[in-house]
């Protein structure tokens, strides 16, 4: 039985409208956009010459492996959750392995959900290790390898491949981190990062990447990331004896669940002035979107992580892994909305941290 | 015009302070950029102290800008709470201090 962090449902399993991406299109389009108050996304960047987005050279492929998890955090843009079924499948993994035997990218990404929780997690890893990919991670929400006995050996296992960890941490403080990713977080995710310390993850000079990913726990964008990177080092050093690489902070973008606690925490508005007025044309140069192609369970090809959760397949011919054809991809327009602020506010954000 | 005093929206207005004078404007928020920069104190710490100071200047806006700002630079609410006790005991001592004068005059009035 897979011990389950206490937690609320997935905004889809509750029925509420903005687990429809469609309503979520309409809010990001509407009000403060619609009137003028401030910019849209297209606007803004036509200002610098830099619409219609097109991408630079490919450099990560990221893989969703599905949305089920095991926790239900507040921020999360995935709406993953227990009660979350959209699984990858063998097929469709295949078709992805026969991708990044040829793929020029260096980077493979595997994300979810709980990317461990697809039953054939470890297959895919041992198949993707062998194609000799230069930086392999995988996102991993640490509670996964204390939630259930099938897990303890993640450690070891993400050894064997050299897998490089990325985790979520948003604080480095209990009640941060358990109001955002449920109660219990902190103590497991303490504990997962011991034990990934005590087989060389983390440590200094150790070949074994262990980064953590922060995310501001409420209606405010990410501080600067080397302070940030020093604060939590200097902390969990302190009180736990953990290490770690790098801290990549990353802004919470105003979709899925977060656009839900925007809204419903009267914070949308302010919210959107200020990834606005923090907009910075010199981050859109190396916005994410412009090296990545995200693939969700299913095989649709993204131009981000964050356009796969809204539905925006890619604007080209190829628009499914088992038609995968890199240069006619490379070959279009990055599709942008008001939600891509996110990405460019201050110093950018990416899933590997700031970009500017 | 709004009917309050005060208005929170406002504070996104503040930077037009240097329509109707840009010079002194521009000078003010140069010198405040500067101020708030790294140095022989961290950001971090003037963060503090800017919010403390904010408290007991009583400004609504300061108050929103410095404790958005705090949140971002990974600062507790516990080490904000502290930080407005700093003010809040220097500004009550800043009272009773002054009791001494008062102790004073009555010493010089009284027989």
């Amino acid at each position: 039985m897979l011990e389950e962090i206490p937690m609320k449902k997935s905004l889809k399993a509750r029925n509420n409208d903005i687990a429809k991406t469609a309503r979520q299109m309409e809010i990001l389009s509407s009000g403060i956009f619609a009137t003028g108050e401030l910019p849209t996304f297209a606007a803004k960047i036509k200002e610098t010459h830099q619409f219609p987005l097109r991408p630079n050279k490919l450099e990560i492929l990221q893989i969703n492996l599905g949305y089920m998890c095991n926790q239900v955090c507040g921020h999360c843009h995935v709406d993953a959750g227990p009660d979350r079924k959209e699984i990858m499948t063998v097929e469709t993994m295949q078709q992805c392995l026969d991708v990044i035997k040829t793929t020029e990218a260096h980077t493979l990404d595997l994300t979810g959900g709980a990317p461990e929780m697809n039953p054939n997690f470890r297959w895919f890893v041992e198949e993707a290790s062998k194609a000799g990919i230069k930086d392999f991670i995988v996102r991993s929400n640490l509670t996964i390898i204390r939630a259930n006995k099938k897990y303890y050996d993640l450690p070891e296992f993400f050894k064997k491949h050299n897998v490089h960890v990325v985790s979520s941490m948003p604080h480095w403080t209990r009640g941060k981190t358990d109001k955002q990713r449920g109660d219990g977080v902190f103590d497991k995710s303490i504990k997962a990062l011991q034990e990934l310390n005590a087989i060389g993850y983390g440590l200094e000079g150790s070949g074994l990447k262990l980064d953590l990913v922060y995310n501001p726990s409420g209606a405010f964008l990410p501080g600067d990331q080397q302070a940030l990177e020093n604060d939590f080092k200097k902390e969990l050093k302190t009180a736990f004896n953990i290490d770690f690489h790098s801290l990549f902070a990353i802004t919470n973008l105003p979709i899925s669940r977060f656009l839900d606690y925007l809204i419903a925490s009267d914070n949308y508005e302010e919210y959107m002035t200020s990834l606005v007025e923090a907009y910075n044309p010199s981050a859109v140069t190396n916005v994410m979107c412009t090296n990545t192609i995200s693939i969700s369970w299913d095989g649709w090809l993204y131009d981000c992580d964050f356009n796969q959760m809204l539905n925006l397949k890619v604007a080209s011919t190829v628009k499914h892994i088992s038609n995968y054809n890199e240069a006619k991809l490379q070959d279009r327009n990055i599709i942008t909305n008001q939600h891509c602020y996110g990405c460019t506010a201050g110093a950018g954000s990416s899933c590997q941290g700031v970009v500017a | 015009m709004s009917k309050n005093y005060y208005d929170a929206a406002d504070l996104r207005k503040f930077s037009k302070i240097t329509d109707w004078s840009p010079e002194l404007g521009n000078k003010f928020f140069d010198y405040y950029g500067k101020v708030f920069e790294e140095g022989a104190l961290t950001a971090r710490e003037k963060s503090l102290i800017a919010l403390a100071v904010a408290h007991t200047e009583q400004c609504p806006y300061c108050i929103d800008a410095y404790t958005k700002d705090g949140l971002q630079r990974g600062i507790t609410k516990e080490q904000m709470m502290e930080a407005i006790h700093v003010g809040a005991a220097i500004k009550s001592g800043a009272t009773l201090v002054h009791g001494v004068q008062m102790m004073n005059k009555v010493d010089k009035l009284e027989m």
